[in-house]
C-alpha cells in the first residue's frame, strides 16, 4: 500500500513535466513518424501508410550526399569549436583564482545577442567587400578580396564554431574545476612531466565535459539552417535547409518528416559509437 | 648527529610567499632510514617544507640536499621522492593496480613484472586481489595503503606523508600507526612525516623537529623531547606540565639550589646551574614524576597539600592538587598499583595529602 501511494505521489510530483514531455515530444514525434510514412500526391498527401519516401531518400544519391556534408561540416565545426575552447575553459579552471564567475560570464557575453545578429555579423566580416577581405587588402597582403571567405562550407563551419562556444567552454570548464588538484600533484611526484600528466589525468578526468561540449554542438549543428542559408551558398547547404525546403516552397511534408526521422536515428547512431571509442580511448589512455 | 652521515641536509632555507615568511632558516640533517616526523600546529610551516622536500615549492634561499645532491634544480617529477597526500590523491579513473603502478610507466616493464610488482605492493599493504577494485569502492584506509603502496612501488630515496592519518577515525589511525612503523623497518626508506598530532608523532618517530611560525623549535627524539624540553612551549605541547617559579641559589658551596615557589627549595648539582645566583628561572616538573601519598614520606623534597579534584581513569588517577605559595593547582598522576592507590583515587576534596619527588626529575627553563 504505502509502496503504491510512494509511486504515485512521485507521478504527481512530475505530472507537469510528463505533461509536456508528452505534449511536445511524445505527441510530435508520432505526428512525424506517422507522416514520414504517407506520400505527397499533387497537393494532398497521401495517407497510406508507406515506406516509399525511405526507399527514395536511400536510392536517390542527393540525400545521402547532403547528410555527408551535414556531418563533415557540423563535425568540423564541433571539433574546432571543442579544441579552441578547451584552452579557454583549461585557463579559467586553473590559473583564474578570483573572479571566476566574471571571467565565464565575458566568455558568454557575445552570446547575450541573437543567433541570427550574430550571424550577420559573421556576413559583414567576411563578406567580399567585409573586414577581413578590405583588412588584407589594405595591408596589401592580397590585390583582390578572396572569394571562398563567403558562401562556403568554410564561413558555415567558422560561424557556427563562433556562434557555439559558449555551449562548449561551459561543460569543459565545470569538469575540469572539478578536479583536484592534489590529483594533478600526485601525478607530477610519481613522474610525470606535463604532458604525460595532461594526457594520463587532466584530459581523461575532463572527458565527460569534452564528450557533453560535442553533443551539445554536433546535435544541433547538424540540422541548423540559418547559418548555411546566409553564409553556405551552393557549396554550404546542409540537410536543415533541405527539410526546411520540403515543408516550406516543395510542400512535401511527409519527405521533410522522412528526412527529419533519418537524421534523428543517424545522430543517434554516431553518437553511441562516439560514446563507445571515448570510452575505449580513455581506457587505453590510462 | 654529524653532517656526514645526513642523508637529507637542509642548509639556511627560507621561504617567503610574498611578505608572508613561511619558513624562517631553517637547516637540519635527516638520516638514511629513519622515520622522522615534522610536528606543529597548523601554520607552523611543516607541510611548505615537506613540499618543498618534493619539489612542489622551491626555496627562497638556502638548499635542500637529499643523498648528497642539491635539489634546486631538479622540477618534482624528476626526484626520488614520494609523496602521500593528505587526501590521498588516488586517481579515480583508474582501478588499484593501474594506480599502484602509475609511476612505473616509465621504467617499460615487460607486463608479468609489471605485475609482479603490483601483486607484491598489495601484499605489503594486505589488500591482496584488490587490483580491479575502482577508486570509489574503497574505504578511507584502504586508499591510505594504496597511495602508499603506489609511492613506495617506486622504492624512493625519501617517502613524505602529509597527515596521512588525518582523515581516518581514531581506532583505525591507531591501527594504521603500527602498520605504518612496521612498514617503515621492513622497507628501509627514510620516512619524513608530518603532523599535528603529539602523540602520533612520538609513537612512530626516531626522531621530532617541533616547529612553529617557519622555525624549529626543537629537533629530538620522542624521549628527548618528553624529558628534556627546551621551553615552555615544547614542554606544553608535548604532554602535560606543572610550571613553579623559582630563583637560583648559589652560596658559594658545591651544591646549588632552586628556591621554588611552593615546593621550597630543591637541591641541584652545579653543572645543570649555568645561571648566576639570584637568576629567576621557571621548574617544570611533570605530572607522573610526583608521588602521592597521604602520610608525610621520609624522602626530601616534600610538601604537603589538599586534595582539589581527583579522576579515577582505571590504571591511573589524575589529581589536581591544591598547596600552599601556589595559585594554580598542581596536575599529578599518579599509577594504581596498590589498595592504598585505589583509594586515594576515592579522595574527596580537601583530604590532606602529601607530595614529593626526585630532584632530578626537575626540568629548568629560562623565566617567562
Amino acid at each position: 500500500m504505502l509502496h503504491r501511494s510512494d509511486a504515485l505521489r512521485g507521478y504527481l510530483l512530475m505530472s507537469p513535466t510528463l505533461l509536456i514531455m508528452l505534449v511536445g515530444i511524445v505527441a510530435p514525434f508520432v505526428i512525424l513518424l506517422t507522416m514520414s510514412l504517407w506520400t505527397r500526391s499533387g497537393f494532398e498527401f497521401d495517407t497510406t501508410l508507406t515506406l516509399a519516401n525511405y526507399e527514395r531518400t536511400w536510392n536517390e544519391p542527393i540525400f545521402g550526399a547532403l547528410l555527408k556534408r551535414s556531418f563533415w561540416i557540423s563535425g568540423v565545426a564541433t571539433a574546432a569549436t571543442v579544441i579552441l575552447c578547451y584552452p579557454m575553459a583549461y585557463y579559467v579552471a586553473f590559473h583564474v583564482h578570483r573572479n571566476k564567475m566574471m571571467w565565464i560570464i565575458l566568455m558568454t557575453l557575445p552570446f547575450w545577442t541573437s543567433y541570427l545578429l550574430r550571424v550577420f555579423a559573421w556576413k559583414v566580416i567576411l563578406g567580399y567587400e567585409g573586414v577581413v577581405n578590405s583588412g588584407l587588402i589594405a595591408l596589401g597582403f592580397i590585390d583582390e578580396p578572396l572569394g571562398f571567405l563567403l558562401y562556403s562550407q568554410e564561413a558555415v563551419i567558422i560561424t557556427l564554431a563562433h556562434a557555439w562556444a559558449a555551449f562548449a567552454i561551459l561543460p569543459m570548464y565545470v569538469s575540469l574545476e572539478k578536479i583536484d588538484k592534489s590529483l594533478l600533484e600526485a601525478a607530477t611526484d610519481l613522474g610525470d612531466g606535463p604532458a604525460a600528466r595532461f594526457l594520463r589525468v587532466t584530459l581523461p578526468l575532463s572527458m565527460p565535459g569534452i564528450i557533453a561540449a560535442c553533443f551539445l554542438i554536433f546535435i544541433p549543428t547538424t540540422g541548423d539552417y540559418i547559418t548555411p542559408a546566409l553564409l553556405g551558398g551552393p557549396d554550404g547547404v546542409m540537410i536543415g535547409n533541405f527539410i526546411q525546403l520540403q515543408f516550406g516552397p516543395a510542400n512535401n511534408w511527409p519527405m521533410g518528416a522522412t528526412l527529419a526521422i533519418i537524421l534523428m536515428l543517424w545522430i543517434a547512431a554516431i553518437a553511441a559509437v562516439f560514446l563507445f571509442v571515448t570510452r575505449l580511448a580513455a581506457r587505453r589512455v590510462a | 648527529m654529524t653532517s656526514s652521515d645526513a642523508y637529507i641536509s637542509i642548509r639556511n632555507v627560507d621561504k617567503y610567499f610574498g611578505t608572508f615568511q613561511a619558513i624562517d632558516d631553517i637547516s637540519m640533517d635527516i638520516a638514511e632510514g629513519e622515520f622522522f616526523s615534522l610536528l606543529g600546529a597548523s601554520g607552523c610551516g611543516k607541510t611548505t617544507l615537506l613540499r618543498m622536500l618534493a619539489g612542489f615549492e622551491s626555496c627562497s634561499s638556502g638548499e635542500i640536499y637529499i643523498d648528497g645532491q642539491p635539489t634546486s634544480d631538479i622540477p618534482p617529477h624528476r626526484r626520488e621522492v614520494n609523496m602521500v597526500f593528505q587526501s590521498y590523491a588516488i586517481f579515480p579513473h583508474l582501478n588499484v593496480a593501474d594506480n599502484i603502478a602509475y609511476g612505473l610507466r616509465k621504467q617499460k616493464l615487460p607486463r608479468a613484472k609489471r605485475q609482479e610488482m603490483i601483486d607484491e605492493m598489495l601484499d605489503l599493504i594486505a589488500l591482496p586481489g584488490y587490483g580491479k577494485r575502482r577508486a570509489n569502492e574503497l574505504s578511507g584506509g584502504q586508499r591510505q595503503r594504496i597511495a602508499l603502496a603506489r609511492a613506495l612501488i617506486l622504492r624512493p630515496k625519501v617517502l613524505l606523508l602529509d597527515e596521512p592519518l588525518g582523515a581516518l577515525d581514531k581506532q583505525l589511525r591507531e591501527q594504521m600507526q603500527l602498520e605504518l612503523r612496521a612498514l617503515q623497518r621492513q622497507v628501509g626508506i627514510t620516512f619524513v612525516f608530518v603532523t599535528h598530532d603529539q602523540e602520533e608523532a612520538m609513537t612512530l618517530s626516531d626522531r621530532i623537529a617541533v616547529m612553529a611560525g617557519g622555525r624549529v623549535l626543537q629537533l629530538d627524539t620522542p624521549l628527548g623531547l618528553y624529558e628534556n624540553p627546551k621551553s615552555r612551549d615544547i614542554a606544553n605541547f608535548i604532554g602535560n606540565m606543572n610550571f613553579f617559579r623559582g630563583v637560583v641559589r648559589r652560596d658559594g658551596s658545591r651544591e646549588g639550589a632552586i628556591d621554588v615557589e611552593g615546593l621550597g627549595v630543591i637541591p641541584v648539582p652545579l653543572e645543570q646551574l649555568t645561571r648566576p645566583d639570584g637568576a629567576p628561572v621557571q621548574v617544570a616538573l611533570r605530572p607522573e614524576k610526583f608521588t602521592i601519598t597521604p602520610d608525610e614520606p621520609e624522602t626530601a623534597p616534600r610538601v604537603a597539600g589538599k586534595v582539589r579534584d581527583s579522576a579515577y581513569l582505571g590504571e591511573r588517577s589524575h589529581f589536581y592538587i591544591e598547596i600552599p605559595d601556589k595559585e594554580e593547582p598542581v596536575a599529578v598522576s599518579s599509577p594504581n598499583l596498590t589498595r592504598n592507590d585505589r583509594k586515594l583515587a576515592e579522595a574527596r576534596t580537601g583530604k590532606p595529602i602529601w607530595l614529593s619527588f626526585s630532584p632530578e626529575s626537575i626540568v629548568i627553563l629560562d623565566a617567562e
